[in-house]
């Protein structure tokens, strides 16, 4: 196998293979920030004191979450035509992305929150302390110490999930081990590439994670 | 026009239900066949020998660092290069396990792991052989740590199964992808197969929940 190995091929097609992990890094930075936007969106909507809105996100997150990410990019992808509404492959995935992240991200947000013990708030509250300075100088600090190292998680599987936009045709990375195989019949090179460039990602995001992870528990014992 | 394609979708539902038994199928089969190696191999991950853990968490990080897709277009394209003809079926089958393992065999050495060593000890100090230990003093406490996470890693594995549509096996994506080239109506084909997919990944999401609160509450009474 690993003579059969063609590095020239790939030597060749470097120049596409760094295009589509530009994309790849373009479209990932783009849907996680949505992302964080729409979950903190949908967070507020799901501790809402009223129960429409609190019914509104409750369905979003649990349909997001109970159905398959490519269910949903075709459901955009073949969905949005049919109302009048077209926009480009690229703004589709994004789109679809964002939605998805964004109801994993709104539960870790609730995680989050939730995870500061009611004897704050009541402390808060007795300290004379208005919904939004609770919100702002107890809940909120301590919430982004939790929130963060999994964030950061939803962060790689995003990068991960963006290889599913191939299907509907967006230039990114995984799509490049595709045209590699349909171009040249070179499969073996092209997604070994594509594989070893992920890798590299997710290397640089995990360790991130978990050295924010340590800074984490060493705020906690300080 | 729309009573019309509803009508042409309600033609056609039986071959949904054959998309949904297929999705059944695959991803049945792959979750037996990744919880057995997922079992099997978390608990040599959570041994004592250095060498067998390094090996398989190398293997763990090359499946969790790479998307789900480039790995079936490698078991795809790059297993028929080495003489092995491959069916889509087979094909997606050990797509699938391979990646549930990696994840189930995380869960498992985590669980294993979280078992004070002194219970490991008193086994042993009753004369318990070493699988012994492991089947009647280990696991039994294991599993708590372990069930809920197990039961959210089978549904993330039910919606991963979606992408085996892109090798072709004519599972639910797959049906909706073919019916919404004939029916353009791609906002109602695909929530049909959305409401698929929440049928039974949704009860499985409650039970996760439902399990990750009981064993927290037993745990507390312990």
């Amino acid at each position: 196998m690993i003579e059969g190995f063609n590095f020239r091929v790939i030597l060749e097609y470097m120049p596409l293979f760094l295009e589509g992990l530009r994309n790849t890094f373009l479209i990932s930075f783009a849907s996680i920030f949505l992302a964080i936007i729409t979950g903190i969106i949908a967070c507020a909507g799901r501790l809402s004191q009223w129960k429409v809105i609190r019914a509104i996100a409750i369905v979003y997150i649990e349909s997001i979450r109970s159905t398959p990410l490519l269910v949903q990019i075709y459901f955009f992808y073949f969905g949005l035509p049919t109302l009048g509404i077209r926009i480009p492959e690229l703004q589709t995935g994004i789109l679809a992305l964002m939605l998805n992240s964004g109801a994993y991200i709104a539960e870790i947000v609730r995680a989050g929150i939730t995870s500061v013990p009611n004897g704050q708030i009541e402390a808060g509250v007795s300290s004379g302390l208005s919904y939004y300075q609770r919100m702002r100088f107890l809940i909120l600090p301590q919430a982004l110490g939790v929130t963060i190292p999994p964030l950061l998680g939803q962060a790689i599987v995003l990068v991960k999930d963006s290889s599913l936009l191939s299907l509907i045709s967006v230039a990114e990375l995984t799509r490049c081990g595709q045209m590699l195989t349909s171009e040249r019949f070179m499969p073996t090179e092209g997604f070994f590439t594509v594989a070893f460039f992920y890798l590299c990602i997710y290397f640089c995001l995990h360790s991130l994670a978990t050295w924010s992870q340590k800074k984490l528990i060493f705020r906690e014992e300080y | 026009m729309i009573a019309h394609y509803l009508q042409r979708l309600v033609e056609i539902f039986p071959f949904f239900l054959k998309g949904l038994w297929m999705t059944v199928a695959v991803s049945g089969l792959s979750l037996i066949l990744s919880t057995i190696f997922g079992f099997l191999l978390g608990t040599l991950r959570a041994g004592n020998s250095r060498i067998l853990s390094g090996v398989i968490g190398i293997y763990v990080s090359f499946i969790r660092g790479t998307p789900f897709v480039v790995q079936i277009f490698i078991v795809f394209f790059i297993f028929p290069e080495w003489g092995i003809q491959l069916d889509a079926f087979p094909a997606a089958i050990i797509s699938l396990s391979v990646l549930g393992t990696a994840f189930l065999c995380e869960i498992v050495a985590g669980g294993i792991k979280a078992v004070e060593k002194g219970q490991w000890e008193a086994a042993a100090s009753s004369g318990l052989g070493p699988i012994q230990q492991l089947r009647l003093v280990i696991l039994p406490q294991a599993m708590q740590t372990i069930l809920p996470p197990l039961v959210g890693q089978y549904v993330l594995l039910i919606k991963d199964s979606s992408v085996v549509s892109v090798i072709g096996v004519i599972e639910l994506t797959r049906v909706g992808w073919m019916t919404v080239v004939r029916i353009p109506e791609g906002l109602m084909v695909f929530t049909l197969v959305g409401i698929l997919y929440f049928s039974i990944s949704y009860p499985l999401i409650r039970l996760s929940n439902n399990l990750e609160r009981r064993m927290a509450v037993e745990q507390v009474r312990l």
